[in-house]
């Protein structure tokens, strides 16, 4: 029996178990969205902006773990959501966006909307189609979520032309799929999962980085279990935030640029490195050759090409990080001898006179709102039990540094593309997928003006997202920079009109809420809270604040720059600045 | 700097060659050849890549390689015995007094003079690449208008079961 593309597209979609996808309508799709105008189980998100769409996919994907869906239309439609494949790209976030494209005859003619969408898209996407044939369409749509979802996650575009889904075809749903090309590893090699618990026990001073690729594969409590027995600490990249609990007693925090002092003074001062999904990324070294001096440096990660790319390592797994944790925890229950504790004590004791020493902190002002007391409140008046997105910048890192995680899959950052403009129709993502629970988008008055129009979505679909914007009138994290290494000249990086953001959200039907004094900080949040619609929090911040510790671009991470109006807490401070 | 033959099997599609290309300009390595043809299977295609890099870039490659959604097998022919052959196309114009000579070369080569015209031989050259460097450098001297190379092909050598 022959069906329309439309009706195979979209039926695909409902057996690869999607309920929500995310788009914008145009020329060449519009069969697709006659077809979905009372299909059922299935509802499209209509956002205001293409970016929006494809942000919003990968929100709802890193939330819940499912596949993030968009649909758009060919040319400007498809060229808008190359911003969001690569954050995704970057970020190994399962999405799958589907482009319209002119009809296949005149693919190459200049038509009217017309874009080479794969060619576009071919470097930043895991793997792109276009089809031709409108029997391949199921396949196509089945090959697509295994291979976004499957081995390191990442976007898939499927270029779709007209005559494709207004055409007449066969449904064939492939049960199975079976690419002779692609097959992850997925479990780890056991000699090398021996050799690492060996390592494990010998080290007097181990670390666990753990990463993004931890959430990814779930392995939360697996990695939990090996830090809680193995008695090492564990710190998480910006990517890795929440797969292990910032309140546990064992975790580190966030290494790298914006790092905690005890994070990086670990690490550099570390015997062995346990780097379980994370890709020691720029931003986590600093300056390459001085990363880690004296460590042993054992690599978990799904991705061969994440191995060796830029640290030397001495003892490579490649693997899902799940399945390598659990096989690392039963060597190390069976193995009854080590007494952990015993010989990690003096390393932990270390390290919490570094804690005590430099612990995460700013000065309190009562005159002027310090962003750092935004966040602390925010942590505060939901207990942490949110769904937190971010910007891109000031926001993002005072938010991975004050507010605490104790979940995988709540602390959605573009941490790899850096996107700005990203939190926002992530966090309306996110609340599509959880419509019960509180959703907070950090946001800069910077940021958040890149993707404001989808406040539009969120009032529409009754999506009560909070967004708190510290706003400083500034770009705030370019400003730090021109002010500490460029001779204090801000160079386009002030905001001279920022526009009124409770005005902007009443224009929207939305709520708009502004603190000026820090006494203001915390009614606002409740009454945020307390509004089941969404609402705009507008906290006027001092703009001289800047984000500390700070590592400069191309030193050690142990080179760390602190507030100087900081009062230094200990003696051992002037030790201390010997060391920059 | 070490220099790398790596043999490609690929899914015979349209875009591959693309996604082999971009991996290597988006990453900023380098191709000093690429050449592709299909095999016995027609849905497979081999590419013969040779590149040039420290071991970390070089090993970066292939696994880069190996990522490739379209990509079968990867196979770097530098610690394995294998035959590499490229051949060259020359478009000679000697004077009249060394014509016999270009013929004399072409010959010791094992060439053929493949097209003539009265100033002019074509003459293809097949072999591995010093060979056909040090062909080049014999005859430059004598006019060559223009060359064409294929860029390399390699394959391993059978193991010989002794």
């Amino acid at each position: 029996m022959k069906v329309s593309g439309a009706e195979i597209v979209v039926e695909s979609l409902k057996k690869e178990g999607v309920t929500h996808l995310f788009g914008y309508p145009g020329g060449v799709v519009l069969n697709l969205f006659d077809y979905l105008y009372d299909a059922k189980g299935i509802k499209l998100i209509l956002t205001r902006h293409e970016q929006g769409a494809t942000h919003m996919a990968d929100g709802y994907a890193r939330c819940t773990g499912k596949v993030g869906v968009a649909l758009v239309t060919s040319g400007p439609g498809a060229t808008n959501t190359v911003t969001g494949i690569a954050t995704a790209a970057m970020d190994s976030i399962p999405i799958v966006v589907l482009t319209g494209q002119v009809p296949t005859m005149l693919i190459g003619n200049d038509a009217f909307q017309e874009a080479d969408i794969v060619g576009i898209t071919r470097p930043c996407t895991k793997y792109n189609y276009l089809v031709k044939n409108i029997d391949d369409l199921a396949p196509t749509i089945r090959e697509a979520f295994h291979i976004a979802s499957s081995g390191r996650p990442g976007p898939v575009l499927i270029d779709l032309p007209k005559d494709i889904s207004a055409g007449m075809g066969t449904f064939n749903w492939p049960e199975k799929i079976q690419i002779r090309s692609y097959n992850p590893t997925v479990e780890g090699n056991k000699k090398m999962i021996e050799k690492a618990v060996d390592e494990i026990a010998k080290s007097k001073k181990p670390v666990i980085i753990a990463g993004g690729g931890v959430i990814l594969s779930n392995a939360s409590d697996e990695l939990r279990q090996l830090a809680e027995l193995t008695q090492v600490p564990v710190i998480t990249t910006l990517m890795g935030i929440g797969s292990f609990p910032s309140t546990h007693p064992l975790s580190l925090g966030m290494p790298g640029m914006h790092g905690t002092y005890y994070a990086n003074m670990a690490i550099q001062d570390s015997d062995l490195i346990v780097a379980v999904g994370m890709r020691f990324d720029d931003r986590v070294t600093g300056k390459i050759s001085a990363f880690a001096p004296n460590a042993t440096i054992i690599h978990i990660d799904i991705d061969p090409t994440s191995i060796r790319k830029n640290v030397h390592v001495d003892i490579p797994i490649v693997g899902d990080s799940k399945n390598i944790l659990t096989a690392l925890n039963e060597i190390v229950k069976a193995e009854q001898k080590t007494q952990w504790g015993q010989i990690r004590m003096a390393w932990l004791k270390q390290l919490d006179q570094w804690k005590e020493l430099r612990p995460m902190s700013y000065t309190y002002s009562d005159s002027v709102i310090k962003p750092q007391y935004v966040i602390e409140k925010l942590y505060e008046a939901t207990g942490g039990d949110a769904i937190i997105t971010t910007e891109v910048g000031q926001n993002q890192m005072w938010a991975a540094q004050f507010f605490k995680f104790d979940k995988p899959r709540t602390f959605l950052t573009s941490g790899g593309l850096g996107t700005m403009g990203y939190g926002f129709p992530a966090a309306i993502g996110a609340q599509v997928a959880h419509p019960d629970k509180t959703v907070i988008d950090i946001a800069g008055d910077g940021s958040i003006q890149m993707n404001i129009q989808e406040l539009a979505t969120a009032v529409v679909y009754e999506l009560p997202v909070k967004v708190a914007i510290l706003n400083n009138r500034y770009l705030g994290m370019v400003r730090q920079w021109q002010e500490m290494f460029f001779n204090e000249r801000y160079s386009h990086s002030g905001l001279d009109v920022v526009p009124d953001f409770v005005k902007v959200a009443e224009a929207y039907s939305a709520i708009g809420l502004r603190a000026e004094r820090p006494s203001d900080v915390e009614p606002v949040i409740k009454e945020a809270l307390k509004i089941k619609k969404p609402v705009f929090m507008d906290f006027v911040i001092d703009w001289k604040e800047k984000v500390f510790p700070m590592v400069p671009a191309g030193a050690a991470i142990d080179q760390m720059l602190f507030d100087e109006e900081e009062a230094p807490k200990k003696k051992e401070s002037k030790k201390l600045k010997a060391v920059k | 700097m070490k220099r790398h033959t790596i043999s490609v099997q690929v899914e015979n599609k349209f875009g591959v060659l693309s996604r082999v290309a971009g991996l290597f300009s988006g990453r900023g390595y380098n191709i000093e050849s690429i050449s592709v043809g299909e095999t016995l299977d027609p849905k497979v295609s081999v590419m013969t890549i040779v590149t040039r890099g420290e071991d970390q870039i070089v090993e970066q490659i292939n696994k880069q390689l190996n990522k490739l959604i379209d990509v079968i097998k990867v196979q770097d022919l530098y610690d394995v015995d294998h035959v590499e052959r490229e051949m060259v196309l020359v478009k000679v114009a000697p004077p009249q007094e060394q014509k016999a000579e270009v013929l004399r070369l072409t010959e010791i080569f094992r060439g053929r003079v493949v097209d003539s015209s009265p100033k002019t031989y074509t003459i293809q050259i097949t072999g591995d690449e010093s060979k056909i460097e040090a062909f080049l450098e014999l005859v430059k001297p004598m006019g060559v208008k223009e060359f064409v190379r294929s860029g390399k092909i390699a394959i391993a050598r059978e193991k010989s079961k002794s």
